[in-house]
């Protein structure tokens, strides 16, 4: 058992993976009002594979919803490249959905035109988007609420009309941040094991940005750590190699799981004291 | 789908009587509110006639509650010494309107190409505001001048009142559009039109809506501002006519008719409003 359960400081995706998103000496800086430089990301080398589930942790304020933002194309890093299956990335990212940690819901449309947009965005027919749209709001449990509008969901219901929002247009790409943050514990780990299984069917590149290093474990093939801010860069990146499919509720009292949560934390831990320290000190 | 219907028969009595209990306390609370509205109204008008009866006000300056209503009474039976009450009623609604929808379109528009364009609203911005500190009623000659005394030159006015109500709050609205929403749109794939249409629109809407009571408002104003200054028919230009004759009564039937005219249109775009804003309802408890 301990032979096959693989911890090491992988900086390479499993290489019978192709490279969906390659990140190379990237950084980031934001030009204060005062009119200082603050470098945000510094010299970002990353790699994720097809199909691979990545988690980025990091204490907070060091740049993980930058790095999605790039990802994205939401905005452009100050240096290096980012390229998409091989293609520098340029303007918004063609392959990519995101569930942001806040609302992906348009408050004026229904559940139903929610899910449906990514494909009526696109030109298809409003009837054939909304059967296909009826097919992803009942993968997500919430059939029967396609005429709700989002205000009249709960919060768990609203990630999952996010969810199908997103899965919907079958995005190579998928990025989360802190998606689940907002959840109680129970919903918490429902939609995340359903996370996985949806995922399990397709082949989405997923980069899942959490402050939980217990989340991150349990769901991903891979967990990358960031130093903390400012000019944040890779701390390490550790290959999770617990067997799928898994169950995430239970995966946590498995030993190994346990052993990589500990070296993990280790590095995380430094990390986050240093973070702590320096908004003590400002 | 079997399932909730067999849930709702078990539990169907109850409900109901809960809903018609419900129904019954809402009925309640509208007609003890409707009664105080009522109560005041009544409080204030027999205070007033019974001021007016007694002389402890002076009639000529105060008028009284009765001789208003009777003065509206004669105008709808017999026209004002202006010609027929409805022309000018019809003059001053046209105006409102007129100066209403102008104005909104034009300040939505001028509101999405601001809101939208960093170069736009710095270039145009300090003017705006300079105009819009100008009190609009010095306008009002100059409309005249140019425009005649005529419906244009009050719709003039109107405009220039209705338009920056609207102007700011669509600004406002687009500029306040939640970013992750527009990312969001964007990453889903839409171009600059469809953004606008599924996001930006949307959202200032909200903030458009809730301008057009006050701009409604400030439209009458407009109207009625500019048939005081100079006009030869509308409800402003009654008032007018009555102040020289020093027929107080006139100018209070005149003022009551206006508020009329005012709370009919509030109602109006309350309507519209809850039309174009069903997604807002807020939660029932
Ligand atoms: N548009 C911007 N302009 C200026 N500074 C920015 C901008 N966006 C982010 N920053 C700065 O970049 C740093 C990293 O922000 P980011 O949101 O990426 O952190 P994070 O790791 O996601 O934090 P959290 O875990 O709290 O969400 C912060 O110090 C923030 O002040
Ligand atoms: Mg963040």
């Amino acid at each position: 058992m301990n032979s096959t359960t693989n911890i090491s400081l992988a900086n390479k995706p499993k290489q019978n993976d192709p490279v969906m998103i390659e990140l190379s000496g990237v950084s980031k800086e934001f030009v204060k009002p005062s009119g200082e430089v603050h470098t945000v990301l510094r010299n970002i080398d990353l790699q994720i594979g097809k199909g691979e589930f990545c988690s980025i942790v990091g204490p907070t304020g060091c740049g993980k919803s930058t790095t999605l933002s790039l990802v994205a194309g939401f905005d452009q890093p100050t240096n290096g490249t980012i390229k998409i299956q091989g293609e520098t990335l340029q303007g918004m990212n063609q392959h990519a959905a995101c569930v942001f940690q806040t609302e992906n819901a348009f408050p004026w449309k229904t559940v139903i035109d929610n899910v449906s947009l990514g494909l009526t965005l696109r030109g298809v027919e409003k009837a054939e988007a909304y059967k296909e749209a009826k097919i992803w709001i009942e993968r997500v449990g919430l059939k029967g609420f396609e005429k709700h509008y989002p205000h009249q969901l709960s919060g768990g219901m609203r990630k999952r009309v996010a969810l199908a929002q997103c899965l919907i247009i079958q995005p190579q790409i998928l990025l989360m941040d802190e998606s689940f943050s907002a959840l109680d514990v129970h919903t918490r780990s429902l939609m995340e094991s359903e996370l996985l299984t949806i995922w399990e069917e397709t082949s989405a590149s997923v980069i899942f940005i959490t402050h939980d290093l217990e989340e991150a474990i349990a769901l991903s093939d891979r967990v990358v750590v960031l130093t903390a801010g400012p000019a944040a860069t890779i701390k390490g990146d550790y290959q999770i190699d617990l067997p799928r499919p898994r169950n995430v509720s239970e995966i946590r009292f498995d030993a190994d799981f346990m052993r990589l949560h500990e070296q993990i934390w280790n590095d995380l831990r430094d990390e986050v004291m240093i973070s702590y320290e320096q908004s003590n000190q400002s | 789908m079997s399932n909730p219907i067999s849930l709702n028969n078990s539990l169907s009595s109850e409900p109901v009587s809960r809903l018609k209990e419900m129904r019954t306390k809402a009925l309640k609370r509208r007609l003890r509110n409707l009664g105080l509205q009522i109560g005041v109204f009544i409080v204030i008008m027999g205070a007033w006639q019974l001021l007016a009866n007694y002389k402890l006000i002076d009639p000529f300056f105060f008028s009284s509650p009765k001789a208003i209503f009777l003065q509206i009474i004669d105008w709808f039976q017999n026209g004002t010494s202006q010609g027929p009450l409805y022309t000018h009623f019809i003059v001053t609604f046209e105006e409102t309107i007129l100066s209403f929808v102008i104005g909104v379109i034009l300040g939505i528009i001028a509101g999405y190409a601001l809101g939208m364009s960093e170069v736009l609203s710095v270039i145009f911005g300090p003017y705006i505001q300079m105009l819009n500190a100008l009190p609009r009623v010095v306008l009002a000659p100059i409309f005249i001048l140019w425009l005649g005394l005529g419906m244009s030159s009050k719709v003039a006015l109107g405009v220039t009142l209705t338009f920056f109500v609207v102007f700011f709050n669509a600004f406002q609205g687009v500029r306040e559009v939640d970013r992750n929403l527009v990312n969001n749109a964007r990453l889903l794939g839409a171009n600059k039109r469809q953004l606008a249409v599924h996001v930006i629109i949307p959202s200032a809407l909200t903030w458009i809506l809730s301008s057009l009571h006050s701009s409604f408002g400030f439209a009458l104003v407009g109207a009625v501002v500019g048939e005081f200054i100079g006009a030869t028919k509308g409800l402003g230009f009654l008032i007018s006519q009555a102040q020289g004759a020093f027929d107080t009564t006139g100018v209070f039937a005149a003022m009551v008719l206006l508020s009329i005219t005012a709370l009919i249109a509030d109602w109006a775009v309350g309507r519209l409003e809850k039309r174009f804003i069903a997604w807002r309802n807020v939660r029932q408890d």
